[in-house]
């Protein structure tokens, strides 16, 4: 055992075999005597310290710096409004909104695994992930009620910013990512409608496009439509289904709208939406209250 | 009476967040205007009392001394979000286990669903088309609603009521919003889920879905009811009858600025006022004509071999 370690190591008396007391298994054992320490108290190692920048003492400054360095917290400032944390003031639904998208983008993720978006197959893959993939009805439930609940979450969310005026000066473009965030909601769980390519979801998206036949100059039935030379094979509606009635062209574009194009977008109109929260001074309050005999000042100042 | 089709809507797995909106949005209406009303009686108190207003807080809780007017995002608004996260996934999870997502038979375009209905938050633009041709209920109409909703605040000029719940100080902007929320988008997606069977015919709650039911669809168009047949003067007739709902509408919105509302009217600008008056007057055009529609059966005001409204 000691024979190829001694033609390496930095001791030739150990060669001898009379040396044991200085040799290398003595100082792997010294080493290791060393190492225990470190291994007991891993937060004072190098490995440690190099994933987490700063100690985990509850001074001020920790919890300051537990936020801002964190890449996924660091959207939250270091210190908020105390009356802001409050249920009756926030309600919580915008955030509630987002843990819903996350939630809907895991089990949306695991239903892709199982799932092939063309006629015929698409059915049975559902009936498939109900019947034999481990909890595949229990990852389809939860997608489906997670698209509904955060439909109502973001109309709740919604009508809060609205009650407390938080679309007001300095917020109001970011009102207006939020309208479109809510559209591309309504438009991801309309999308998703059609994948079980069931009854309910043909008939739902049968009946929802073809409302765009009747688009006014784009749509073959819509005024004005006809004279521009729109007719069933090139209208808007074509466009949407990819062809003149809801099929398999039709199922793929649903499946790429709803799991890439859609999220994607509403994506990036929620890292803008989380960023002018921030930028445009955070949650708007509670304010304190303003009266009327003193709103002159507020549009000067 | 056939309780039995009411109950057998509401149990139906896709209606069930309708039944949870109609639980939950009385619930937040009332939060969000208990505070509006809480800050309501604080504010009329400080305007009638300009001394106190100097000292006064300005907060229905106001802090209490020795506190911290901010507090740590780490630990006391993370655990928040924490523990609701957890809460959510509870919820999820019971949901998932209670209730299974609907999958009927597989998609065949030779057999029509009767009534086909569209998702219950989509309801509210399906009932539209009762009332209006598809390209003002499934174009026009939605358009209007997302570029309305986006215009709010740059409408909007009242100063007042700016991070904090009120009713007084922004009248307008709450009516015309729970207006159009609570009464309209809702009310409509109510009727669409609960009130509307096969042949999208209204059946009222206690009646069975007849498939087989007959209703006298008659109908007249506006002109028709003063006694004009000639299309020329159907259009004519259609066109001034529009104008003159319009004008009658934004007469009194107008009235209504300029007397109750002077200040705001003051500040806006003709873009900003003619956008609040156009959406006013566009909404106000779907109530009016769906009473309209339910009174005299009366579908069309105007005419044209293009489109009618």
């Amino acid at each position: 055992m000691e024979e190829p370690k001694n033609t390496n190591g930095n001791d030739p008396a150990g060669a001898n075999g009379n040396g044991k007391k200085d040799g290398p298994l003595q100082e792997l054992k010294e080493k290791s005597r060393e190492a225990i320490p470190m291994l007991l108290k891993p937060r004072e190692g190098r490995v440690w310290k190099s994933i987490f920048r700063h100690p985990l003492d509850e001074k001020p400054r920790n919890r300051s710096l537990a936020v801002l360095q964190n890449v996924f917290l660091h959207l939250h400032p270091a210190r908020i409004n105390r009356d802001a944390v409050r249920f009756s003031f926030t309600w919580g639904m915008g955030g509630i909104t987002f843990y819903l998208f996350i939630i809907l983008t895991l089990t949306g993720i695991f239903l892709m695994f199982y799932y092939h978006p063309s006629k015929v197959v698409a059915f049975r893959d559902i009936q498939y992930l109900e019947h034999n993939v481990p909890f595949g009805k229990i990852l389809r439930n939860m997608h489906r009620w997670a698209a509904h609940a955060m439909i109502i979450t973001a109309w709740l969310h919604m009508m809060r910013v609205f009650f407390t005026g938080s679309y007001k000066k300095p917020r109001e473009f970011n009102w207006s990512v939020g309208v479109i965030l809510l559209v591309l909601t309504l438009l991801m769980s309309f999308t998703g409608y059609l994948l079980p390519d069931d009854q309910l979801g043909f008939w739902a998206v049968t009946v929802g496009t073809n409302m765009a036949r009747a688009t006014p100059l784009l749509g073959h039935e819509g005024p004005g439509g006809p004279e521009l030379g729109m007719t069933a094979f090139n209208d808007v509606r074509f466009a949407l289904l990819g062809g003149s009635i809801v099929d398999a062209n039709a199922l793929l574009r649903a499946y790429i709208w709803h799991c890439i194009a859609i999220p994607v977008l509403a994506s990036i109109f929620m890292i803008v939406h989380f960023w002018r929260v921030r930028k445009d001074g955070g949650i708007s309050g509670p304010a304190p209250m303003l009266l009327e005999s003193e709103s002159d000042q507020v549009i000067r100042g | 009476m056939d309780w039995a089709q009411l109950w057998k809507i509401t149990t139906l797995p896709d209606n069930i967040p309708i039944v949870l909106i109609l639980l939950l949005l009385p619930y937040f209406t009332w939060l969000g205007l208990k505070q509006a009303f809480a800050n309501d009686r604080l504010i009329k108190k400080l305007e009638s009392d300009p001394e106190m207003a100097k000292t006064h807080h300005r907060k229905v809780e106001p802090y209490s001394k020795g506190w911290d007017k901010l507090v740590h995002v780490w630990p006391y608004l993370l655990r928040i979000e924490f523990l609701v996260a957890v809460i959510i996934t509870v919820i999820m999870l019971v949901w998932s286990i209670l209730l299974d997502a609907p999958l009927e038979e597989p998609a065949n375009p030779n057999l029509t669903m009767n009534p086909s209905k569209a998702p219950w938050y989509f309801l509210g633009l399906q009932e539209m088309l009762v009332y209006f041709d598809p390209w003002i209920a499934g174009v026009v109409l939605p358009s209007l609603i997302v570029v309305g909703l986006m215009a709010i605040p740059f409408v909007d000029v009242n100063p007042l009521g700016s991070g904090y719940y009120t009713f007084a100080q922004r009248k307008f902007a709450m009516i015309t919003y729970m207006f159009g929320f609570h009464f309209l988008w809702i009310i409509l997606i109510i009727i669409g889920v609960f009130l509307r069977g096969p042949g999208w015919m209204l059946f009222w709650p206690g009646m069975t879905w007849d498939h087989h039911r007959q209703v006298d669809e008659a109908y007249v168009h506006l002109p028709q009811i003063f006694g004009l047949e000639n299309p020329l003067l159907m259009a004519i007739f259609g066109v001034v009858a529009l104008i003159a709902f319009v004008v009658v509408t934004g007469g009194i919105t107008h009235v209504f600025f300029v007397k109750k509302m002077a200040s705001t009217y003051k500040k806006m600008n003709l873009i900003q006022y003619g956008t609040v008056q156009f959406l006013w007057i566009t909404m106000l055009a779907l109530p009016v004509k769906a009473v309209i529609w339910h009174m005299f059966r009366i579908k069309y005001v105007l005419i044209t071999p293009w489109f009618n409204i």
